[in-house]
């Protein structure tokens, strides 16, 4: 059966002349060499391998391994997987061989069906830089469908080519080479540059279009990182605009409520445990708890001790100082000193690649979502909501409001809880990318209030520009100065402007000003 | 948002006696911490035998006295809460930890003549230019006191210019030694990085950790002391004193009567710096390290709440603050060193909601 349908084949490759559909003849006219003698086993897998064809992987692989059987009349080998006739015996090779279906098999990767080979062997091939692999990787990428391995192809066709005699075929492949944003096409390009002084001039501007791309690359990842140190300021700054920025409140308990949001969230996870089920979801389940947790905390705080300084602010920083050291310490008498972690799930795990090679990590892609968020929603309470028009109404004036039937003191409580919470939340966002320990808050206490008094106290809009501002900034002094003097610089630069603008970039005005 | 300070009402007539009284106790209390070093060289067996290690506590102590006296000034009576006190402290440790790096010469563990061991082990070739001068003891004790003044004459002039008050000015002193502190931690600022400057030798010819050496610097520490404490009563007892309580209490009223109210800030907000430095300059050879940790802000907000429990805007309540929360502090901290950080907590609180005038403000008016 199997004979006929190969005999068939054979005709019907004959009658068509067409050269793509040479291939199938081709590899089943290699097939019969398999089982000649070892010359022509060696010659029979070098045409295979160099045919492209992806039916020829199993059979070489099963060679390999010596799982490929010969027929007993000796008229060709038995086709993997399929059931082997009585008597048929391995077909058995010798080191020439071996060295063969070893080059063979990593040319025809490139045809695998699996994509990570394909890339794997395109990548290798991009390495090995041969002008031979030429042909091949231009079969391989005729039929090539994914963006991705097929960029890896064409810059690896382009560096067998840039090695090639073909004058043309060079000029050709340096300007494809330029047309991408690799470090290795860089280094292909200035190695190739003293091999061809003719075609120094196109090599050297191949090599700034390189450049200009590797740094607008650069650029585009700092300014991620940016952001997403940014959006870290702010999920730690947006409960202190509410609690200081509005009320005037100064907290400095505010990074405890940050510290007792993250644990919160280590309790989320332990809790879940028993629930397999639900382990996965612990994160976004940990946001609604760390929220109630760190306002019924903030809640009692306002009620027990703020509310008797309010109109002391200096009382109340060392006040809120004091309360903020009980609670790190009882956290720490708690769950040891020791830091936790709150694990990611899978789908907050790995990188994402955009479009350009910029790469961005997952969580912190997360974090710059969960902070825009967690911001629209702090607007959305202040703007659209009962509470929010009784908190804009006590913070313009306290006793027209009470007048007008409103609870100030209740409404103190909630906007404080409010702030409070917001921060807990934040701790959940920094649980992703900071140790869970007693005195996670501290490290983000000074940069917020920083946030607030930069973007102007009162204002969420100048929380989220200066946050974005200061986080960028960060990050783009780094590369030069380090992180730490970064910081150091910044905050520098932070006293200076405040003396340019005291009330901050997005100052208030009008009579809510001199409140 | 108006820096108004809820302020101790100014003394009555009826309790000056009462004040007069306190202050009186408290200098004999000082004259007769000038006898331990005394009693230290008794007989170990008698009864009026105390340790080295009362001894040492207590120069370090007064050290902190001169803190809380420096933070009393700016605060208690300019109403200035500076939250970054703790780095002028630590500043002046630092210049007097340079000449006592120096000092070490070549019996560092590298055995280099003139280059710290840090130094060496960090691959300097030479000493970088602001290490010049410090091998002098005159020049590191007035790098002690001017560095710390300039960098608050620096701070204070641009935030007192552009009227930068009350908590805002706070927060900004912390961001300060916050500032300080990630810089100093860098191994390539010169300093030593994390660990610091220690194993010190001698300074001025005395061996350092022997009774000579403790004595001597136990009375260095008290007559800066007793010093600081005379210069801040001659300025709170002047007219610039009662101009620095107006500022305090009604800073724009004050600025319309005519007075240049940023330069009186300025001048009481750097001589508190100078005093700080001063502090810290005499700790330092006392406990015999100095790192950046000097510069964290929770240091510089516990001296704050030792003026706080003492009574600020007296100057007795920032040295009764000073030894009373120091010695719960080495108490509690022997005993049940869990427990301290829940006391210090609990004293903010305490402190803040049941005792705005401090201690000072309980002896002098029982029962309120």
């Amino acid at each position: 059966m199997a004979h006929l349908i190969q005999a068939a084949l054979l005709l019907l490759a004959f009658a068509l002349p067409a050269a793509a559909q040479q291939q199938p003849d081709a590899f089943d006219a290699a097939l019969p060499g398999l089982v000649g003698n070892f010359n022509q086993q060696a010659e029979a897998v070098e045409r295979l391998g160099a045919l492209g064809d992806p039916r020829a992987v199993p059979v070489l692989r099963a060679l390999s391994d010596g799982r490929l059987l010969k027929r007993p009349d000796g008229s060709g080998v038995v086709p993997p997987g399929e059931a082997a006739p009585p008597g048929a015996e391995a077909v058995r090779v010798n080191n020439r061989v071996r060295v063969a279906l070893r080059g063979a098999l990593g040319r025809l990767q490139l045809v695998s069906p699996e994509p990570g080979e394909r890339l794997a062997a395109a990548e290798a091939v991009f390495r090995s830089r041969d002008a031979a692999n030429a042909p091949l990787l231009e079969a391989a990428l005729a039929r090539e469908a994914v963006p991705r391995i097929r960029a890896q192809m064409e810059l690896s066709l382009a560096a067998s080519r840039l090695v090639a005699t073909d004058e043309d075929a060079k000029r050709a492949a340096v300007s494809a080479l330029g047309a991408t944003a690799s470090t290795d096409a860089r280094a292909l390009l200035l190695e190739a540059r003293a091999a061809n002084p003719g075609l120094s001039g196109a090599i050297d501007a191949a090599v700034a279009a390189i450049d200009r791309r590797l740094s607008l690359r650069r650029a585009a990842e700092t300014l991620f990182q940016g952001l997403s140190l940014g959006s870290v300021l702010l999920l730690a700054a947006l409960g202190l605009a509410v609690t200081f920025g509005v009320m005037g409140v100064i907290n400095m308990a505010h990074g405890e409520m940050v510290m007792i949001g993250a644990y919160t969230a280590v309790l989320v996870q332990e809790a879940l445990r028993n629930v397999p089920a639900l382990l996965p979801w612990s994160l976004p389940l940990s946001v609604p708890a760390a929220f109630a947790v760190a306002a019924l905390v903030g809640a009692l705080i306002e009620r027990g001790l703020i509310r008797h300084l309010y109109g002391r602010p200096l009382e109340t920083l060392l006040m809120t100082f004091g309360v903020g050291m009980i609670l790190q310490q009882a956290v720490r008498t708690l769950f040891g000193a020791q830091n936790r972690e709150v694990i990611s799930p899978a789908w907050m795990q790995g990188t994402l690649t955009l479009p350009g090679g910029v790469a961005v990590t997952q969580n912190r892609l997360w974090i710059i979502v969960f902070g825009v968020a967690v911001l629209l929603a702090v607007l959305a309470a202040i703007r659209l909501t009962r509470f929010g028009l009784e908190m804009r109404a006590v913070v313009q004036n306290r006793r027209i409001a009470a007048t007008m039937g409103i609870r100030t003191g209740r409404v103190d409580a909630l906007t404080f809880a409010f702030g409070s919470g917001v921060a807990g939340m934040a701790g959940v966002a920094l649980s992703q990318i900071d140790n869970v320990s007693p005195n996670l808050g501290t490290g983000y206490i000074i940069d917020s209030f920083m946030v607030v008094v930069f973007g102007g106290v009162g204002s969420l809009a100048g929380t989220l520009v200066g946050a974005m501002a200061l986080g960028v900034v960060n990050k783009v002094l780094e590369p030069w100065a380090g992180a730490v003097l970064a910081k150091v610089a910044v905050l520098v630069a932070l006293m200076l402007f405040i003396q340019r603008r005291p009330r901050g970039l997005f100052a208030l005005r009008g009579r809510a000003a001199d409140a | 948002m108006s820096a108004t300070v809820a302020s101790p009402a100014p003394a009555r007539a009826g309790t000056a006696a009462a004040r007069n009284v306190l202050r009186w106790v408290l200098l004999g209390a000082v004259l007769l911490l000038a006898l331990l070093p005394v009693l230290n060289r008794l007989p170990a067996d008698s009864a009026l035998h105390v340790s080295d290690f009362v001894v040492s506590v207590t120069g370090k102590w007064i050290t902190y006295a001169i803190l809380a006296l420096a933070i009393d000034l700016a605060w208690g009576y300019a109403g200035i809460l500076s939250l970054g006190h703790g780095a002028f402290f630590a500043l002046g440790g630092y210049a007097i930890g340079m000449h006592l790096m120096r000092l070490i010469g070549p019996r560092g563990v590298y055995g280099h003549s003139t280059l710290p061991d840090f130094m060496v082990f960090l691959g300097y070739r030479e000493l970088p230019w602001y290490w010049l001068g410090f091998e002098h003891f005159p020049f590191a004790l007035l790098m002690a006191l001017a560095v710390p003044g300039l960098l608050a004459a620096m701070v204070g002039f641009l935030a007192f210019r552009s009227r930068i008050t009350g908590v805002y000015f706070s927060i900004i002193t912390q961001a300060m030694t916050y500032a300080l502190m990630l810089a100093f931690f860098r191994n390539d600022m010169g300093f030593g990085g994390n660990n610091g400057f220690t194993d010190f030798k001698e300074l001025l010819g005395i061996p350092l950790n022997t009774p000579n050496a403790r004595a001597a610097l136990f009375y260095a520490s008290l007559a800066a002391l007793l010093g600081a404490y005379w210069i801040c009563a001659r300025v709170v007892g002047s007219k610039l004193g009662r101009v620095l309580v107006a500022v305090r209490d009604a800073e724009s009223r004050v600025r319309f009567l005519g007075y240049d109210t940023t330069r009186v800030k300025l001048f009481v907000f750097v001589l508190s710096a100078v005093l700080a430095g001063l502090a810290g300059a005499l700790y330092v050879p006392q406990v015999g390290i100095i790192n950046p940790g000097e510069f964290s802000p929770g240091n510089s907000i516990e001296a704050v709440v030792w003026v706080a429990v003492g009574g600020r805007g007296t100057l007795v309540g920032a040295l009764l603050g000073a030894f009373s929360v120091n010695a719960l502090k080495t108490w509690l901290t022997s005993v049940a060193p869990d427990l301290w950080l829940f006391a210090l907590g609990g004293l903010f609180v305490a402190v803040t909601l049941f005792l705005p005038r401090g201690l000072v403000g309980v002896l002098r008016r029982p029962g309120t």
